[in-house]
């Protein structure tokens, strides 16, 4: 008797086979074909060993969270929003660090026999905890906006959408920033760079017009998660390490400069 | 929250059309966390998994007006992750050869351990099925497919996609996808072999 093959078992087990009614009757009358097509259930079966990867019920409004932001903006240009003056700013920054790593890099060939980039590397860390401490200072504006705006009594409701703007216009830098971070190596300054846009997007995706009720909701969170005291403190240290650039974690330093020699 | 409940995904993509940004929200809900298995299954780790999800929703929200409710949204967003999975998966293995150092954890899951191996090793599928160490050995061995054989299996297996469906994802036809499925089957199967099958296993499909 001849066998079937593995491939067309696999396509009887898949329900693709073209002479399905020929192997079933085959498999009817062989043992060793149904052993065979025993194991190729099997494969299936350890596939069901993985555990299915579950991200939490929640999921799905976190992911919210993360996009609303990028929604809604009329196509523009990418160099169009790019001048918007909020954003000149991170821009300005990023092009800094671009700028000096290249003549950094250009200075470390020429006079840099022995190889020794730690300089570099400062220097570069440097102009980025400078220039996200800017940004730490504009996000604890809008944080202190909200938290210290008048009160709004007899009001009907209240417009945010402002303040919301730059909430969002600061989300985006703070990307900007971030992704710096993470090709620099600098895993801490991306930890809170990580948990700043987690803060600024709670602002920008509430909605445009609030009650007071809702609005003084948004404060009570603000001040109960301290959030505006968390900034100051990230803010504190990265003053620290400005003035004293050897706070940082050595390990990130080694695996920048391990990168470098790749 | 029960108002969002009762909203149809056709309504939900409706009052987007009109220019209401918030009532996408509830098509994300609802869909992400099938994405995002399915990218998951495919990309190997959280981290890109959440990036597939992200930037599916975001072209499927500046595509909604092509969408024009031909098909079930859940299968069209479910579609437009898988397309940009398998090209970060090519870039990513790109990049990975560029840097000449092939994908580690593959490789560190596929040595393991052969003796012990030997010791768990047990005809029987159900006792096994619940190991944690066959898990570890199918998730070494799905790493180890090509991104087409590997997004053919997560789509067909775990999703049931049709071969028309997943040939699109591919950009094959139906005969060379039934075939990419056929050869990660059989690439998933020989690299359980010392587990399941012993020293049983047929010589057909182990030694051409």
């Amino acid at each position: 008797m001849k066998h079937r093959t593995e491939e067309e078992l696999i396509g009887y087990r898949d329900g693709e086979a073209k002479e399905r009614v020929e192997i079933a009757a085959h498999l009817n009358e062989c043992t060793e074909c149904r052993e065979e097509l025993a194991r190729i259930e099997a494969v299936f079966r350890a596939l069901d060993a993985i555990p299915a990867p579950d991200p939490g019920e929640d999921y799905g409004e976190r992911v919210w969270q993360r996009i609303a932001p990028r929604l809604g903006r009329k196509k523009e240009r990418w160099w169009e929003s790019l001048f918007v003056p909020q954003r000149l700013a991170a821009l300005g920054g990023v092009m800094a660090l671009v700028i000096l790593a290249f003549v950094a890099g250009r200075w470390t060939r020429e006079r840099m026999p022995s190889g020794d980039q730690a300089d570099v590397v400062k220097v570069r860390e440097r102009v980025l905890v400078v220039a996200v401490g800017e940004h730490l200072g504009r996000t604890e504006m809008v944080l202190m906006e909200l938290e210290n705006a008048p009160a709004q009594k007899g009001r009907k409701a209240i417009n945010i959408s402002e303040t919301q703007r730059r909430a969002e216009d600061l989300v985006e830098e703070n990307r900007l920033y971030r992704q710096t971070a993470l090709t620099e190596g600098d895993q801490a300054m991306v930890s809170t760079l990580d948990e700043l846009e987690r803060v600024l997007l709670d602002i920008a995706n509430s909605p445009e017009e609030l009650t007071p009720a809702a609005f003084e909701t948004i404060r009570k969170r603000i001040e109960e998660q301290g959030l505006l005291f968390k900034v100051r403190v990230v803010k504190q240290g990265l003053d620290e390490r400005k003035a004293n650039p050897g706070a940082k974690p050595t390990e990130d330093n080694a695996k920048v400069t391990e990168r470098k020699k790749v | 929250m029960a108002d969002e409940a009762e909203v149809s995904d056709a309504m939900a993509i409706e009052r987007t059309l009109a220019g209401d940004r918030d009532a996408y929200r509830v098509l994300v809900e609802r869909h992400s966390r099938t994405v995002y298995r399915m990218a998951y299954r495919i990309m190997g780790n959280a981290h890109d998994a959440e990036d597939v999800v992200q930037e599916s929703f975001l072209r499927a929200y500046q595509k909604l007006k092509q969408f024009a409710g031909n098909a079930n949204f859940g299968t069209w967003v479910y579609r437009i992750a898988a397309n940009y999975a398998i090209d970060r998966i090519r870039q990513r293995n790109a990049d990975d050869a560029r840097r000449e150092s092939p994908s580690k954890p593959g490789e560190v899951s596929l040595e393991i351990d052969p003796l012990s191996l030997v010791r768990d090793m047990s005809p029987s599928p159900e006792r096994l099925a619940g190991s944690a160490q066959l898990a570890e050995r199918m998730k070494a061995a799905l790493a180890e497919l090509s991104p087409a054989e590997r997004t053919a299996i997560v789509m067909r297996h775990w999703d049931g996609c049709g071969i028309e469906e997943i040939a699109a994802v591919l950009k094959s036809n139906s005969n060379a996808t039934k075939n990419t499925v056929f050869r990660a089957v059989q690439k998933l199967r020989r690299a359980l072999i010392p587990f399941l099958e012993g020293k049983e296993a047929r010589a057909m499909g182990t030694e051409g």
